[in-house]
């Protein structure tokens, strides 16, 4: 899932100066998830907002929603209806979800509350890795299901480098060089051979940023 | 005598390394240059080393060919994309140079720049494959060029690795594509270095192509014998430097003692047989370092 952090509340509490009303609209799926901008999140730091704007003297009214995503309009159309008495909105999504409705309340400003970090999985509770880079063109099955793009810190199509310690990536001791793991599992389940082709350059032209994915089925339907 | 020819003619084969300058002002690196010049084979010239931004290569390379040197220029995969790598390629070829170190690259964070982005559009291996695609006289994407370069390919092999095999793996890739000289990573000890060169001739044994190894040897500055105890601890300290526990305490209490180990060790691998040359690097810069693979040239008895 995406994962993200809430910003430093320095840095909402600036954005936010001079905007009297904002509504703060949170997001209940990955963000909820990862523990960033979910409800009780939202909650938190709706009460932080108002604390702090009290203890400044300001008079500011903080409200509080959270949808059940904010990468769908269908979820953000409700609040139409009350949109107008807000000068701003805070966001807690992912970048996407900000995006998408600041498109829909195109004549407020939209701010974002989260920094969005990284494609990635739950290693417990309260610890998130990053595994996917959506590059557009999997090597997974090339490697073991240990992705070089994104868990080698060079993204090395044919690793690993020589900076490796002791099976330790040099960017930080903490990590296993990726290439060690792949290495490894490949070699524990007889594949080894496997990695003995020369892997040619990325292609990143697969989709050009902004990609769009249209869906064969509504491409045939309705000629998209 | 150009690399190639040395390679082929000479038993024991010496290079030194030296960086371009954090700046315009060449002074320093060209009288680097004239103390190593007929004391050496060729020198390497770095690429943004350690992630620690200085002049282009190509350009240094230049100014050392016409001070008379052979020089290698050694390429990093994590500034560039493909196309400015061939540009360089090309720029450095019309300008004389024909050896080429093709490496990976320290990461972006080791450096003085730690918030710049880390590109890696190519691996080494990659780009040892682009530069011998120019040398067949087409760019990556297959177009022909007017006017092809001539490479002699070299990269680069970490001994130490523990792992080794991962490390094997891709020197055997690097050997495929076309590279036919490897520098390694600084060993410390003829013994580590045995285990590695047995293993690294039979991963290319099959292949038939003939591979020289010269093998790093690295003096140690004081101030990197200085960090030795914290890089022990972070080996982001002093990247690409792996100096085993016996032989650091022996140089933090003397350190003055790293350009006769260095001398010790040059003399031990050419008596061993098991390189075809040394690559001698310094921890110090520009005139030090040019005196510090001098003094272990000498401590060596060459």
């Amino acid at each position: 899932m995406i994962v993200a952090e809430r910003k430093p509340f320095e840095e909402i509490k600036a954005m936010l100066s001079g905007y009297p009303r904002v509504l703060v609209v949170g997001c209940g799926t990955c963000v909820a998830v990862c523990l960033a901008g979910g409800e009780k999140e939202v909650g938190v730091l709706g009460a932080q907002l108002r604390i702090a704007a009290k203890m400044a003297g300001n008079g500011v009214q903080i409200d509080e929603t959270t949808l059940e995503r904010q990468c769908d309009r269908e979820f953000m159309e409700p609040l139409a209806k009350d949109i107008g008495r807000y000068d701003a909105l805070l966001s807690t999504a992912c970048g996407a979800g900000v995006q998408l409705l600041a498109e829909l309340y195109d004549d407020k400003p939209v701010f974002p509350a989260l920094n969005t970090n990284f494609i990635g999985v739950a290693e417990g509770p309260g610890v998130w890795t990053e595994r996917c880079r959506a590059c557009s063109d999997c090597v997974l099955g090339l490697t073991g299901g240990i992705c070089p793009v994104t868990t080698c810190s060079k993204g090395l199509l044919n690793g690993p480098c020589g900076g490796a310690v002791a099976g330790r990536c040099e960017v930080d001791p903490e990590r296993p060089c990726a290439w060690g793991r792949i290495y490894d599992r490949l070699e524990a389940t007889g594949r080894l051979d496997e990695l003995a082709a020369v892997q040619p350059p990325k292609r990143h032209n697969i989709h050009v940023q902004p990609a769009q994915i249209v869906h064969l089925a509504y491409k045939r339907r309705y000629g998209l | 005598m150009e690399l190639r020819e040395t390679l082929e003619k000479k038993g024991f084969v010496v290079t030194a390394e030296l960086h371009p300058p954090k700046g315009t002002s060449l002074q320093a690196l060209l009288a680097a240059a004239d103390k190593l010049k007929g004391k050496v084979d060729a020198v390497t010239v770095s690429d943004n080393a350690g992630a620690v931004m200085r002049m282009s290569g190509w350009a240094a390379c230049r100014a050392l060919q016409e001070r008379g040197l052979e020089t290698i220029l050694t390429v990093a995969c994590r500034d560039r994309n493909r196309l400015a790598l061939a540009s360089d390629l090309l720029g450095a070829a019309s300008l004389g140079a024909r050896n080429l170190l093709c490496v990976s690259g320290d990461h972006v964070v080791l450096g003085d720049h730690r918030e710049a982005k880390p590109v890696f559009d190519l691996d080494s291996v990659q780009l040892l494959q682009l530069a011998a695609e120019l040398a067949e006289g087409h760019d990556g994407g297959g177009q022909a060029l007017t006017g092809a370069p001539a490479f002699l390919l070299g990269a680069v092999v970490n001994p130490n690795s523990d792992p080794l095999g991962p490390q094997l793996l891709k020197f055997r890739k690097k050997v495929e594509v076309g590279a036919r000289f490897f520098q390694t990573q600084a060993v410390f000890e003829v013994e580590s270095f045995r285990a590695f060169a047995a293993q690294a001739r039979e991963a290319v044994s099959d292949g038939g192509a003939k591979v020289k190894v010269l093998a790093g040897v690295h003096v140690l500055s004081p101030d990197e014998v200085g960090r030795l105890n914290e890089a022990a601890l972070d080996p982001r300290v002093l990247p690409g430097l792996r100096v085993p526990t016996h032989i650091a305490s022996g140089l933090i209490e003397a350190p003055g003692k790293a350009v006769e180990l260095a001398g010790s060790l040059i003399k031990e691998l050419k008596a061993s047989g098991l390189c075809d040359g040394v690559h001698i690097m310094a921890g110090a810069h520009d005139g030090e370092a040019a005196d510090a693979v001098l003094a272990a040239l000498q401590a060596a008895g060459l």
